[in-house]
């Protein structure tokens, strides 16, 4: 690279970081405030974008018209902000915490419904904007006006912010919440009000980065997956609730980017590199590595006890034996009685009835969330499927292999892992899901690359589906089984003792750390096992098994069901896939309809579905009595 | 939309009622389909009414072997392990003869990986991925659309000819942008061996940086560029390189750009002189395509897309090789799909006995703009037979059976 292209370059990066940066600080500012980690927040950046578009065909091609529609649209997104606060987020604060995440969730798929419904499905272009449509000559290249004011606008909006955080009241009011919001409670000032004006302001940022990015971007249904994981990767970067770390992180994800794909091919001792692909993966490479060392990010402090956010998690109780054995019975009657389809549907459920279930065990009583819990799902798939297409091994023994596979790469992710809390820790085993999958989907030699590996089938004995549908069961009953059973042993206890009270754990003398590491590679193998399970079931694997997308539909299912229940997480997985093969039949716009039905259920069971019947049955009975 | 089929199901048998016809009597074939519905709505949303209008003609000639078609669409989230799932509860609770559909590579070569372990005819619709027929090839698997290898093989002659040396590259990274590159990469070389790869552009699909990779394609200062973008990441491309100044001076040849699906947003910005592959709906004259274009645009009001004649086609050729097979048989099906000759609104297509390849060609040409709209134009239809490799080569990839 030339000295000129390396500047063209890092204006590239900047210009990028501008937008990346408004949402993130959006997203900080809310997470910093109201403990939510909002995953709607690229919708909103995505309503951003289609506001603004709309606005300016109504406004007109002027300046004037481009400019308002901007505003007005961030201001529009803002009111969104609000009525989401307030329709649903507002009467689930108390609820375990993350459960608000899945509330989220469920307006995500809302939102892109609604999108689709009133923007249609083809791209929309916007125009350039009025003014500034033209290039400017640098060091002979020509960079976009456009990108210029950008880089200006991020500052700008920075130090706006910084002067709304230490110049009001509001913002004085903000940063004591972001710190102590209980203790703000306790001197009197409106929580609620306070909570509705930060999502106000974070929305707003939201829809500014979106529609300020009208003339570089059409607006499309998946600009908000797209946005959410970078404006996340950047908030943690950053430090969560660090807006100054937020600016700071975008700039440097956005140039590296700028670089990686200005370096291009290379060739190293022989070795060509592309740093062009590397885009795919980059940011997650800089959150691993700024994560592993500054474990709060790069200007974030250690997160506050929160101390009266929910009630402590109670204890979980055994289920009976004779429950067990009642659905035992009727999960081995259903292939007798029910058609085909029915035992092919069971074993995608005992699938992920064991995938959610090892999540939840380390979400649950180890206090441990992870935001890529499908790495291990995906890696126990692949390893199936490449020890009997590469290796040659008999199929029987690579489905009890490929749980080891995957346990080992647990060994190595939890060992970083386990030393970081949080959102943090759960930022870091997404980063590490997110590099695993890169490799998977650049490695074609090895994994088939985006197109993944077939002819993944089982053993002649297992091909019928009513038998394999025993098998799932019984290996994936045997896992469920196996993790409640440790639920309850001294171990277990151990675990839920350094949940509860991390400090008092250590002062007994218990080595917290090696005990979650633990918990960490036995969850990651019986995930594993879950995964070549399913592998074998469906003949085939490609990445999606260890996209982000599985990670989020674990995360879905124990908190649908109940993360402070035992049972929860199998009621979650079964009803989420249940329902996705049923609205998927028969609805048009069923995505809207399952991010309906997940809402009213984090209305009406704030406690998830198992937890809230539980609640229900104990009033019944109380009533009674 | 499965309500609305539903109603005209039901109409239809009200109908049939009335009137007491025998042949309606019976219960309808069905066709089991499955699609990225959700993920790609651009291409499907077109491509469902495709599907529609075949079922409304086919049934109004009176249906196959003495039976109405009835077509059970599935989304399959873009998903293999998904679409597995759904393959089988249409066969299983749907009853479907056989399956249709798919739109991603990975989400084709697994059910078509499906089809061969069930034994069940599969007519990928949409996937582009050459492995479909060529490595993974399979016999109970078809395909219809040209694949990545034809569409670029279609656009070589035209990039031979005007003899440029430095080609700078960029695609989508993951599989079909990769086969693009590599298929023009090794077609070129052979018709210009002094040809030079200058750099190559791998983006994330979907999230293309499109300033950094305009500027760092300039600045290996290409002769002309080669394109597989397609969708949001085309657009942020053309806009960015045209305000950077990149395409001035330098040809450049994107497949599949001439789509109305991809072409139609960039409106007024179309790029002028692009080489691409397309469909330009508009002035296509053959009686073939008359004929759909009228009945399309009488049913829904609207232009059809590419995808609504990969759609209608589809259903075209099933409904073809039923009435060729004269039975459901799987066995009888597979024979009768190999060889099988049908009119599309492309023209006349034949699905390859050597490969299960379809023979549908596509429109080649160069993009300008018209009255604020993308179009193509100096376009000429190339068949798909005259876009394939060698029947030496081809053997060499297949597997045997």
């Amino acid at each position: 690279m030339t000295f000129s292209s390396i500047l063209i370059q890092l204006l590239n990066g900047l210009a990028a970081a501008s937008s990346l940066f408004l949402v993130s600080a959006g997203l900080s500012l809310i997470f910093g405030v109201t403990r939510i980690v909002n995953f709607a927040h690229g919708s909103l950046y995505m309503l951003g974008l289609y506001g603004a578009y709309t606005l300016i065909e109504l406004l007109g091609r002027t300046p004037l018209g481009f400019w308002s529609a901007v505003v007005l649209s961030a201001l529009a997104v803002g009111l969104v902000g609000v009525l989401i606060e307030l329709l649903v987020l507002r009467r689930i604060y108390r609820a375990p915490e993350l459960f608000q995440l899945l509330a989220t969730f469920a307006i995500v798929l809302v939102i892109k419904d609604i999108a689709l419904f009133a923007w249609g499905a083809e791209d929309l272009v916007g125009p350039r904007a009025p003014g500034l449509s033209n290039a400017v000559e640098i060091m002979g290249k020509r960079v976009p006006a456009y990108d210029l004011l950008l880089i200006a606008i991020g500052p700008v909006v920075l130090a706006a912010i910084w002067l709304l955080l230490t110049r009001t009241r509001w913002g004085a009011l903000v940063r004591a919440a972001t710190q102590d919001r209980e203790m703000v409670g306790a001197l009197g000032v409106d929580q609620a009000k306070l909570f509705t004006s930060v999502f106000f302001v974070g929305a707003v940022l939201a829809g500014l980065g979106g529609a300020l990015q009208i003339p570089r971007e059409p607006a499309n249904l998946e600009l908000d997956l797209a946005v959410i994981a970078d404006a996340f990767v950047v908030t943690v970067v950053g430090g969560l609730g660090s807006i100054g770390g937020a600016f700071l992180a975008a700039v440097i994800i956005g140039v590296a980017k700028a670089f990686c794909i200005g370096i291009g091919t290379v060739t190293w001792f022989g070795v060509e590199i592309s740093f062009s692909k590397l885009t795919l993966v980059v940011e997650f490479l800089i959150m691993a590595l700024v994560l592993v060392v500054r474990p709060y990010g790069l200007l974030g402090r250690p997160q506050a006890a929160q101390r009266v956010a929910a009630e402590p998690a109670p204890p979980f109780t055994v289920p009976s034996w004779s429950f067990a054995l009642v659905w035992l019975a009727l999960l081995l009657v259903v292939p007798w009685v029910a058609d085909r389809y029915t035992a092919i549907l069971l074993t995608d459920i005992v699938c992920f009835a064991l995938f959610a279930v090892s999540l939840h065990f380390i979400m649950g009583p180890a206090g441990m969330v992870s935001f890529g819990h499908a790495a291990y799902f995906g890696i126990g798939a692949y390893a199936a499927g490449l020890l009997l297409k590469r290796a040659g091994l008999p199929m029987e023994a690579a489905l009890l292999i490929a749980p080891l596979v995957a346990g080992a790469f647990a060994i190595v992710y939890g060992w970083f892992c386990v030393r970081l809390s949080g959102v943090y820790l759960a930022m870091l085993t997404l980063a590490f899901a997110q590099i695993s999958w890169s490799i998977v989907f650049q490695w074609d030699s090895v994994t088939g690359g985006s197109n993944g590996v077939f002819g993944v089938w089982p053993s002649a004995w297992l091909a019928d589906k009513t038998v394999y549908y025993y098998l799932a069961l019984g290996l994936c009953g045997a896992g469920v089984a196996l993790l409640w059973r440790v639920m309850f042993s001294p171990f277990g206890f151990v675990l839920r003792a350094g949940r509860d009270s991390p400090l008092r754990a250590e002062a007994i003398g218990i080595d917290l750390r090696r005990f979650q590491w633990a918990a960490f590679v036995l969850a990651g193998a019986l995930a594993g096992l879950a995964g070549a399970v399913y592998a074998f079931s469906k003949g085939s694997i490609s990445p999606s098994t260890i996209s982000i997308a599985q990670s989020t539909d674990g995360l879905v299912m124990v908190l649908l069901g109940g993360v402070e229940t035992l049972t929860g997480p199998v009621v979650g997985a079964a009803i989420f896939t249940w329902l996705r093969d049923v609205v998927a039949r028969n609805t048009e716009f069923w995505r809207a309809v399952i991010g309906l039905v997940i809402l009213l259920i984090v209305l009406l069971f704030p406690q998830g579905l198992v937890g809230g019947l539980k609640a229900l049955a104990m009033r019944w009975r109380e009533g009674r009595a | 939309m499965l309500t609305r089929n539903r109603l005209l199901a039901g109409a239809a048998a009200l109908v049939a009622l009335s009137l007491g016809g025998p042949a309606i009597a019976q219960a309808p074939i069905k066709i089991g389909e499955m699609n990225s519905y959700k993920v790609f709505p651009a291409f499907l949303d077109p491509y469902k009414k495709g599907i529609e209008l075949a079922v409304e003609e086919v049934n109004a000639a009176g249906g196959v072997l003495g039976r109405k078609i009835e077509v059970v669409s599935r989304d399959d989230n873009g998903n293999p392990g998904d679409a597995v799932r759904v393959a089988e509860e249409l066969l299983s609770r749907e009853g479907a003869s056989f399956l249709i559909g798919t739109f991603p590579s990975n989400v084709g070569l697994a059910v078509a990986d499906f089809a061969k372990q069930r034994k069940v005819l599969f007519i990928a619709a949409e996937p582009l991925t050459d492995k479909i027929v060529w490595d993974q090839g399979n016999a109970y698997t078809y395909r219809l659309r040209p694949s990545t290898y034809m569409q670029t093989a279609m656009l070589v002659p035209d990039a031979a000819k005007l003899a440029k040396k430095r080609w700078a590259i960029v695609y989508p990274n993951y599989e079909y942008g990769q086969s693009a590159t590599a298929a023009f990469k090794k077609l070129l070389k052979e018709k210009q061996p002094d040809v030079e790869f200058v750099t190559e552009q791998a983006p994330p699909l979907g999230k293309i940086d499109a300033g950094a990779v305009a500027q760092a394609l300039a600045d290996a200062k290409p002769d002309a560029i080669f394109s597989s973008l397609f969708g949001p990441d085309l657009a942020k491309f053309v806009r960015e390189g045209q305000q950077r100044g990149l395409f001035k001076g330098v040809e450049v040849f994107n497949i599949l750009a001439g789509e109305p699906e991809y072409l139609d947003p960039l409106k007024e910005e179309a790029p002028d002189g692009w080489y691409v592959t397309g469909y330009p709906w508009a002035d296509i004259k053959t009686p073939e395509h008359t004929k759909f274009l009228t009945a399309y645009q009488a049913k829904f009001k609207d232009y059809p897309r590419l995808g609504s004649v990969v759609g209608y086609s589809t259903v075209i050729s099933a409904a073809e090789a039923i009435k060729k097979a004269g039975s459901l048989d799987q066995e009888k099906l597979i024979a009768a799909m190999s060889g099988l000759t049908l009119t599309t609104p492309f023209g006349v297509i034949q699905y390859r006995p050597i490969d299960h390849q379809s023979t549908m060609g596509a429109y080649v040409g160069r993009l300008g703009v018209k009255d604020g709209k993308g179009i193509m134009k100096e376009w000429r239809f190339v068949d798909g037979k005259d876009a394939l490799p060698s029947d030496a080569e081809v053997q060499k990839m297949r597997p045997k059976n």
